[in-house]
């Protein structure tokens, strides 16, 4: 870390996006390519500056980095503590990575309030690091909240023709979740009060405080609620469809790259550490879940007739996969998760923008409408099947190292849960590729796509670094692997530590009681 | 040199990327030259790499090349790595050599074609591909070769993707190997999973069959089985067998390397490789070799009657596959490769030669529509009977030795059953490649004046690789010659070093069986067998020659038979009802009823409710600041209050 002891770069990383916000709002409405170019600017440069964490990123520990602390509200313990580990550099990166492409898809597609527009992409850029590396919880909370509000936005003002009904679905399901998880982050906070005397938000302090499984369960739930709704998990996964088909296309692919992976770091870095034997206790049902999420999102997008609606239940069954290979809980299957996390981003994020680039032309996503495109668009077709391997995982793509890790890790722990997910790989491929063969296959027959243009320089320059990270992450994943093994193990050993000491405090208790029940000491014994 | 495997597929990927990337403007010429010499090269650097090994001594014929760390996650770990032995040089000379005349000869097939350039980088990459899979040194590399070379089967069956048929084809035959490809890695995860209880955490193939012991006998069948279901997809047998007819959709370059020569005898590779295995679990074997022999007898059946030169080509193939599965189901693992490497000359040249009588034929596939096409193509007519002379177990041919090898095997490791079906088969596969050869290249012309006119011969970029395969296909069996019959079996030799499976008990006793076999029995199983082959040819010669109406009557006296076998069982009526359509079914309920039905209706229904009670609560709604705080405050203290006395127990 030498050189970069003296910066903040996390602040750094979180705010400058504000910078950008900043500069947008002297910039007249009317200038519109001066407001594009500026956000592009922006949102390259922050990505820029994000990459000093990467390279910089000690992958020989499992402590937070580039850790600041400096206490906010003093009387309540508040502290402004931001640190990222293995598990959150990659998605700070990945949505450093996907800002910088949405911009740019959005350059033609966005022709009104250009202006709002990018400064809510910003703005959303902000909230999404800021939760990501908070690590006080009422920090990550503002940051969680703060999010909400551009996506709630880019749906519903720049939306399709539904968006209404879409944005107010979206924010009402996620803001269930919300609201139980702050009753859940309060209640916490004061049962750390009642063990140690102190006020604190502090995630590293409150991971030391092991509950009783029976409020462990109350919190785990109230936690895990909010995440699955966002995840989404099956079976509160209605508003995805609905946010993303009317979404524009930047908004699907934040809020598939990145927003959705708010919901499964939620568990991984809140939910499963705080509450690991409430975890453990729910892990069948989650993985339940899961399967059946992998399933049925697979099979209710091989019905679907528009493709965007397609690429959102695909994301249901994707991130099923994520929420398997996290409950299996050991190393091969929560490094597959993750890494799941990041292939979803790059590829549906990839999928959405090439749904995007056909929309824009068309005006239409429904499959019937298409037919024969590959003729007339070679380049794109190249790009599409290229984001559709990936999405289906063929060995060589980012899609399989995650999906073959999560399934093997699955198998080793729950074999039956393993093989029902994997026949998702199967109903992957079928999906897919039919989807593609009607597109892209097929005779060119309808009079308006004879005319279609193919991709220009822009959205090639869109897509090609999504390629090269699809065939660098399946060629090469030791180089993001290897920067979350400690951070992982440190989580498994943490959790599978806490849960044996609770039991073991559980049991030991209960022993002393018998014990002096027995003996006659005591003499009122709790009946529960 | 035995430093530099990755060099073998280096060049095809070379080859893939120039034309890829940079050939939008190249001449065809040049797109040609490249992707054909980027085989060549290939070719030769597995030659080397063959002579390097024959240096060395048999038992230490074994090298691989550690590229890089690949997937490493806890203590798995696994890593871009090649490896030769005996087995995978012998799989790299047949694909690579096979490979580059199939590479030449689709310079000229292609010539007109406006996809000239995507068929050859589509093609540079599938043989990059199926090197990955021949060279991989672990499961986990190996089945990246294994999708590797299904994409590019999708793509190259797919290539005429305006036409439906095609399109359809393609996709049909990647969800059906996914499908196999699901018990493939389920067998995978079985592997890793038995074996890290040990403390051993690798795919890779030394390591895994080093500790097979650990494995257990029950354990080692399953995962033998599940690998099993893998190679029913990928070399399309009973049951997944039904992608690879609708293949022929691709252009038959493509039909001769990847679903004739190369790709779809990658589920015998994976059986020869994984011998020691398959010898542990005797059930899986016996699965293997009586799957191998009703493919083998039920697909040479419905070849009898079909009408379609490539499709019959198809079922063939099928067919043949089954031989090998005999072969290696018997424990004759050898002898499954050496039909492998023989079946890959013979019918990758009667696909060569399929196409170039469609090239004469402007692309007429109906064997009732030619005819006497001997006069008018004499190169193609005799490559042709080359290797329908092979295939149908003519004594001379390679065919005859790689066949009667197998057959001989099962009969004398005690597979009765299996035998009997396969040298059934051995007799309806000399019928139906004499049909074929009668009805296509002799008699009267039956295409009309204007076909007639137009028929030529091929030009030599087509000719000259199947005059090589024809070669091949003739001489290509004496590596193999038996001892009875004065050879040493150098073939057999050269694998033993890799057949450590042969040397467990089940598999050996078959092997002594046959070592001490008598020789006069031995020229009988022989003898039977090319009788067997005779009469098929002769009664073809009757039905095509002699009395063409015989068969016409015989179809009439026989109509429910013949419906059936020309409609292949309708098989894929049965699969396209019950599982396709079933499957979309279940998934139009699962969207229609459950997610809009309930899921939706249950949260809209909330969402009114709400906004329902939202109107009876507005009335609180008094504007009073004071009204507010104070129910934030019982609230708030309602929850505390709560979640203390929560804590408290």
């Amino acid at each position: 870390m030498g050189g970069l002891a003296h910066i903040p770069i996390l602040s750094v990383v979180i705010f400058f996006p504000m910078v950008g916000v900043l500069f947008l709002l002297l910039i007249d409405r009317e200038n519109e390519s001066a407001i594009k170019g500026t956000a592009l600017v922006f949102s390259i440069i922050e990505f820029a500056i994000s990459l000093p964490l990467i390279v910089y990123f000690n992958p020989g520990t499992a402590d937070y980095q580039f850790v600041e602390k400096i206490p906010w509200v003093k009387a309540l313990g508040i502290q402004y503590f931001l640190g990222i580990d293995g598990i959150s550099l990659l998605l700070v990166m990945l949505t450093t990575f996907l800002t910088v492409l949405c911009v740019l898809s959005s350059w033609t597609a966005i022709k009104d309030h250009v202006k709002e527009y990018m400064i809510s992409m910003l703005f959303l850029e902000t909230g999404m690091l800021g939760a990501l590396i908070s690590l006080d919880l009422v920090l990550f909370y503002v940051f969680w909240e703060l999010m909400l509000i551009p996506m709630y936005l880019l749906i519903g003002v720049w939306g399709g023709p539904r968006r209404v009904y879409a944005a107010v679905k979206f924010f009402l399901y996620t803001m269930v979740g919300s609201v139980l998880m702050m009753i859940a982050i309060l209640a916490l906070y004061f049962l750390y009060h009642k063990a140690t005397g102190v006020y604190t938000f502090d995630i590293t302090k409150l991971y030391q405080l092991n509950l009783p499984v029976g409020a462990q369960m109350w919190m785990f739930a109230a936690f895990a609620l909010a995440f699955a709704i966002k995840v989404p998990m099956f079976p509160f996964h209605t508003w995805l469809p609905d946010a993303h088909t009317e979404a524009p296309t930047a908004g699907s692919v934040i809020l598939a790259g990145v927003l959705l992976k708010m919901g499964t770091y939620g568990f991984i870095r809140f939910c499963i550490p705080l509450f690991p034997s409430a975890a453990m206790k729910f892990v069948p049902l989650i993985m339940l879940l899961a399967v059946i999420g992998i399933i049925y999102g697979a099979l209710v997008a091989m019905m679907q007739k528009d493709v965007k609606k397609l690429v959102a239940y695909s994301s249901v069954s994707h991130l099923g996969f994520v929420m398997l290979g996290m409950f299996a809980l050991n190393m091969q299957s929560v490094e597959g998760s993750i890494y799941q996390m990041l292939n979803h981003g790059i590829s549906t994020g990839a999928l959405f923008l090439i749904v995007g680039m056909i929309y824009e032309r068309r005006h239409t996503r429904l499959i019937k409408d298409f037919g024969g495109l590959a003729k007339q668009l070679p380049i794109f077709a190249t790009f599409f099947m290229i984001a559709t391997l990936s999405s289906i995982g063929l060995p060589g793509t980012n899609g399989f190292v995650g999906e073959f890790l999560i399934l093997l890790g699955t198998f080793k722990t729950s074999r039956p849960f393993a093989v029902f997910a994997a026949t998702g790989v199967i109903l992957g491929a079928a999906y897919m590729l039919w989807m593609f063969q009607r597109v892209m296959f097929g005779k060119l027959d309808k009079e308006e796509n004879k005319v279609l243009k193919d991709l220009n320089w822009r959205e090639v320059a869109t897509l090609v670094p999504i390629v090269i990270m699809v065939f660098w992450m399946g060629i090469y994943p030791k180089f993001f692997i290897g920067k979350m093994e400690k951070s992982v193990s440190n989580f498994l050993a943490t959790v599978n530590k806490k849960v044996e000491a609770r039991r073991l405090m559980d049991t030991g208790a209960k022993a002393l009681a018998d014990n002096l029940w027995q003996t006659g000491k005591l003499k009122v014994r709790k009946v529960n | 040199m035995t430093s530099y495997i990755w060099l073998i597929p280096f060049f095809p990927m070379v080859g893939f990327l120039i034309n890829g990337l940079l050939g939008v403007k190249f001449k065809r010429s040049w797109i040609h030259i490249i992707a054909a010499s980027a085989i060549g090269l290939s070719f030769l650097a597995t030659l080397i790499l063959f002579f390097e090994l024959l240096k060395v001594e048999p038992a230490a014929r074994h090298f691989e090349n550690v590229i890089f760390d690949w997937i490493i996650a806890g203590k798995f770990k696994t890593q871009i790595a090649f490896m030769i032995d005996p087995l995978s040089i012998v799989m790299a000379l047949v694909v690579t050599g096979v490979s580059f005349m199939i590479h030449i000869y689709a310079g000229g097939y292609m010539h007109g074609d406006p996809g000239f350039r995507r068929f050859f980088i589509y093609l540079n990459l599938f043989v990059f591909f199926m090197l990955i899979l021949i060279l991989a040194n672990s499961f986990l590399l190996m089945f990246v070769g294994w999708e590797g070379v299904g994409l590019c089967s999708y793509l190259l069956i797919g290539f005429w993707f305006e036409k439906d048929s095609a399109a359809t084809a393609g996709k049909k035959a990647f969800v059906v190997n996914r499908i196999g490809d699901f018990g493939f890695v389920l067998g995978l995860f079985l592997i890793v999973a038995t074996l890290s209880q040990h403390g051993i955490w690798s795919l890779n193939f030394d390591v895994v069959f080093k500790h097979a012991e650990l494995l257990g006998p029950t354990t080692v069948t399953a995962i033998t089985l599940l690998l099993f279901i893998g190679a029913t997809g990928k070399s399309a047998q009973i049951p997944l067998y039904v992608w690879l007819p609708d293949a022929m959709e691709g252009p038959t370059p493509v039909s001769a390397l990847i679903h004739a020569a190369t790709m779809v005898t990658a589920g015998v590779y994976m059986i020869a490789r994984c011998n020691v295995l398959y010898s542990m679990a005797p059930v899986s074997l016996e699965v293997v070799a009586v799957v191998g022999a009703l493919t083998a007898f039920f697909s040479a059946t419905i070849a009898l009657v079909q009408n379609d030169f490539k499709r019959i080509l198809a079922y063939s193939t099928v067919s043949q596959l089954g031989y090998m599965f005999v072969g290696v189901g018997v424990g004759a693992f050898s002898a499954g490769i050496f039909h492998l490497m023989t079946h890959a000359f013979f019918k990758g040249l009667l696909f060569l030669a399929s196409g170039s009588v469609m090239h004469a034929m402007a692309g007429e596939l109906n064997i009732q529509k030619m005819g006497g096409l001997k006069k008018f193509m004499p190169v193609t007519f005799w490559v042709f009977m080359m290797a329908t002379l092979a295939i149908s177990g003519i004594p001379g041919f390679s065919g005859f030795f790689s066949k009667d090898e197998i057959l001989w095997q099962s009969f004398h490791r005690g597979h009765l059953f299996v035998w009997i079906l396969g040298t059934l088969a051995a007799g309806l596969t000399a019928f139906y490649m004499f049909r074929l050869t009668f009805v296509a290249f002799f008699g009267k012309p039956r295409m009309d004046e204007e076909a007639k006119h137009h028929l030529h011969e091929s030009p030599k970029v087509m000719t000259y690789p199947m005059i090589v395969l024809a070669i091949a296909s003739v001489v290509g069996g004496y590596v193999g010659i038996p001892p009875v019959l004065g050879g040493a079996n150098r073939f057999e030799k050269f694998l033993e070093p890799i057949m450590g499976g042969g040397a467990h008990e089940a598999v050996a006793e078959g092997a002594k069986a046959v070592a001490h076999a008598s020789a006069s029995l031995e020229f009988t199983m022989m003898a039977v067998s090319v009788i067997v082959a005779l009469i098929g040819i002769a009664v073809a010669y009757v039905f095509y020659i002699k009395n063409p109406q015989l068969p016409v009557r015989l179809a009439e006296g026989m109509r429910g038979l013949y419906t059936l076998l020309y409609n292949k069982y309708f098989v894929d009526e049965f699969y396209n009802s019950v599982f396709v359509q079933g499957t979309k079914d279940f998934a139009t309920f699962l969207w229609q009823k459950v997610d809009v039905g309930i899921i939706d209706a249950i949260v809209n229904g909330v969402a009114g409710l709400v906004e329902t009670c939202g109107g009876l609560i507005r009335r609180l709604q008094t504007g009073y600041v004071q009204t507010y705080a104070f129910s934030i405050l019982v609230g708030g203290v309602a929850v505390f209050v709560y979640f203390f006395w929560e804590s408290l127990f």
